[in-house]
């Protein structure tokens, strides 16, 4: 079961004049700020915003990126930290919540998790990162759930999913390239959620049944569009993934049981060939560049990228589109096609 | 996805529909055990109060942890929320062999549930309770469940019933080792405290006398069926899980060993626990009853045919079959001017393995002019065409 949890990258910041009024050279820091922790220097992000924050202490732009830097550098506790008092200060974002969610399920406390996420729905009831969130701190649950009614001990898998919580931060930051850039959302407010919100469950408490019904109808569109994208995104790189670390038989586990061969040849002596010519080379580089997903409906999908293949032997870089499948929860390669 | 689970139990509340004995849920007692939350937790799965059920699971989780089936429908009412699940026990990649036990323990309390034991019958093993035996237990291994019923001056009332698990290959055990659990009619030997047995067990243990004068007739053998509790590791096992004993939930053991009597209390185990009204509970208790009186009546009468007349042509007694207790009789009888017999602490219970078999224990004070005893008797009456035959005698 992968668990993929999502932090939202941008902080949507509606309802706070302060940061609405702020000067644009302000507004364009948090966005530097941004781009190098896009870039991986941590350090200096977090130099930048603390540096920011000196002057604007309560700026929740520069607090939600503070946050999102400590994440980024495995200060789990210290983002917790600025993630908690975020949600205090403006309990009617959802992304803190979110984020708070993320960082508990690293931490292996799904219960926690669960309950800032449906904080963070109940904040904005069409918040699809939560829900997708939400679903797999479920799963995750379901499955501990399953482990103590069958007796397996679980204290294993929990320490595995951390360590690729930790790995899935840094993909899972950059928004998809579905959705807008973080900084364009900073910059352009949104109306008051009252309008653009659609319509929450009445009264959260009240009516179990209502509040279980509601939020379904609305996760249906964005499930496809973003989780599933990404999910589909996710198999692609671990596709290139076990290529590049010439892992023959996980490789060799991303194609479909009637996955078409390029020749028509039988699949047995397709898989003979690649294993061959994957398991002879010294060294395999496989880079996937500019994907897009496109789905034809829930369970099938094309992926059309750039594949940039080096090996000690060859090197060669063109179009690479894969039909993708899903089938039992799991999206696979059902025919590779090269060129545009 | 809320709806998929809800149709799940749905299909498995309806395959329990069928017609039964038992009347549908009418509830003799306020019940705020696991099975009571269990059932509230169903019946909010089915009316699609998926969120309240889950709060409920979680309840009910919290009072008894180690309840696997708990977790199971926990674990289920959280999947629903990630993705549609088809089946109840819906854990990925886990093998059906693993999931069965549950499955066969949900349907087994929500049966139990939906089909309360009638109030107005009682089961017919319980012909007569002695009045020092407060308490009888009535064993159902197909529904995985045991009743406890009240002394009540004379007749059995129902005062609770319990989630039982049996043996793992069935009821009528035969041989030592074929893991099944005896049917028949037995009673509490002995009370084995909790520090003199391994945490298997759970809380304690009470053997009963399997095998039993008729089993050891039927040549029937094995020893050690108990009822006792459950691992500290799990709120209980799947129904059939044991090895031939009757094992209970801790929580009920204790509840229910309070009320046990070592040497007493009868346990009586059926396949199917089947209930008479009381008219025909009284009426087959004084058949059987004036049965009693007439062969007490014909030993002192010292008319030793009629007294023989009594005995079925295939009695036995411990190294003794009917020629050789009628010669025995008669040489005894020879010698007697007069003799006195009387029979106190009556109880008799109907054996679920056999029809018209029926357990008769008493105290017999015996005098006559040249001897005076007394003995604790047993005797196996025998339905034979329209009367009542002793097909076994001995001491108890």
């Amino acid at each position: 079961m992968t668990f993929m949890p999502r932090l939202a990258a941008a902080l949507l910041v509606f309802l706070i004049p302060a940061v609405l009024l702020a000067p644009f050279a302000r507004a364009d820091e948090i966005q530097d700020i941004n781009g190098l922790l896009k870039q991986g220097q941590h350090a200096k992000a977090l130099e930048r915003v603390n540096q920011y924050l000196a002057q604007k202490p309560g700026d929740p732009n520069a607090r939600f990126t503070k946050g999102l830097i400590l994440a980024e550098q495995n200060k789990t506790a210290e983002a917790i930290e600025v993630f908690a008092a975020l949600s205090r200060d403006y309990p009617e974002l959802p992304e803190p919540y979110n984020n708070l969610a993320v960082l508990y399920a690293s931490q292996g406390q799904y219960e926690k998790a669960r309950q800032q996420l449906e904080k963070s729905i109940r904040t904005h009831p069409s918040y699809a990162t939560a829900y997708e969130n939400l679903g797999d701190v479920y799963t995750k649950l379901a499955s501990q759930a399953y482990d103590k009614a069958l007796q397996f001990d679980s204290s294993n898998s929990a320490a595995k999913n951390k360590l690729s919580l930790i790995r899935d931060l840094i993909s899972t930051s950059r928004p998809p390239t579905a959705s807008a850039p973080p900084v364009a959302m900073a910059e352009a407010p949104r109306p008051a959620p009252a309008t653009s919100a659609p319509p929450r469950p009445a009264e959260p408490k009240a009516s179990a049944p209502a509040k279980a019904e509601a939020p379904k109808a609305e996760v249906k569109r964005p499930r496809v569009q973003e989780g599933g994208e990404q999910a589909v995104l996710q198999t692609v790189l671990a596709w290139a993934d076990a290529w590049s670390q010439q892992k023959v038989e996980t490789y060799l586990a991303f194609y479909a049981r009637d996955f078409k061969t390029p020749k028509g040849e039988g699949r047995s002596q397709w898989e003979a060939a690649r294993r061959e010519r994957i398991s002879s080379a010294k060294k395999i580089e496989v880079g996937v560049e500019s994907p897009k997903v496109a789905f034809k409906d829930e369970n099938n999908a094309t992926v059309s990228f750039r594949q940039a293949y080096r090996s000690d032997t060859f090197k060669v870089s063109g179009r690479k589109t894969l039909v993708m499948v899903r089938t039992e929860g799991r999206w696979v390669i059902q025919q590779e096609l090269s060129g545009s | 996805m809320s709806t998929r689970i809800a149709t799940s139990v749905v299909l498995a509340c309806v395959a329990f529909g069928a017609p039964s004995t038992l009347s549908p849920a009418k509830i003799a007692r306020i019940d705020t055990t696991a099975d009571a939350l269990l059932a509230t937790v169903f019946e909010e799965i089915v009316g699609g109060q998926v969120d309240s059920a889950l709060q409920n699971i979680e309840g009910l989780i919290r009072v008894t942890p180690n309840f696997r089936l708990a977790h199971l429908i926990k674990g289920d009412l959280l999947l629903a929320r990630a993705r549609p699940i088809t089946t109840f026990g819906a854990a990925p990649n886990v093998p059906e062999a693993n999931i069965e036990g549950l499955r066969a323990e949900a349907l087994a309390r929500i049966r139990a549930y939906r089909e309360r034991p009638p109030e107005d019958r009682v089961p017919r093993y319980l012909l007569q309770l002695r009045d020092s035996q407060k308490y009888a237990l009535v064993v159902d291994t197909r529904r995985s469940r045991l009743y406890v019923y009240e002394n009540d001056a004379g007749t059995p009332r129902f005062v609770a019933d319990y989630y039982v698990s049996s043996g793992k290959n069935g009821p009528q055990k035969a041989r030592e080792g074929d893991e099944k659990t005896p049917i028949g009619v037995y009673h509490i030997t002995a009370s084995l405290p909790r520090q003199k047995l391994s945490d298997f067990y759970g809380i304690g243990a009470f053997p009963i006398n399997y095998p039993n004068e008729w089993d050891r007739i039927q040549g029937r053998n094995g020893h050690g069926i108990w009822l006792h509790g459950t691992p500290s590791n799990t709120y209980s096992r799947p129904p059939r899980s044991s090895n031939g004993c009757v094992v209970l939930s801790n929580s009920d053991l204790e509840e229910i060993a309070r009320k046990l009597q070592v040497g007493l209390t009868p346990v009586i185990i059926s396949e199917d626990v089947q209930w008479l009204s009381l008219d025909d509970w009284a009426s087959e208790r004084n058949s059987l009853g004036k049965e009693l009186e007439h062969w007490r009546a014909d030993w002192e009468s010292l008319d030793t045919d009629r007294y023989l007349a009594h005995y079925s042509g295939n009695f036995s007694a411990p190294n003794m079959d009917l020629d050789s207790w009628s010669r025995h009789k008669r040489l005894v009888n020879g010698g007697k001017t007069w003799i006195k017999v009387k029979v106190s602490n009556l109880s008799m219970f109907e054996d679920p393995g056999k029809a018209g078999l029926v357990s008769v224990t008493f105290d017999q004070e015996y005098r006559s002019n040249n001897l005076s005893n007394a003995v604790r008797k047993r005797q196996y009456w025998l339905r034979e065409g329209e009367g009542w035959r002793i097909i076994y005698e001995g001491t108890a």
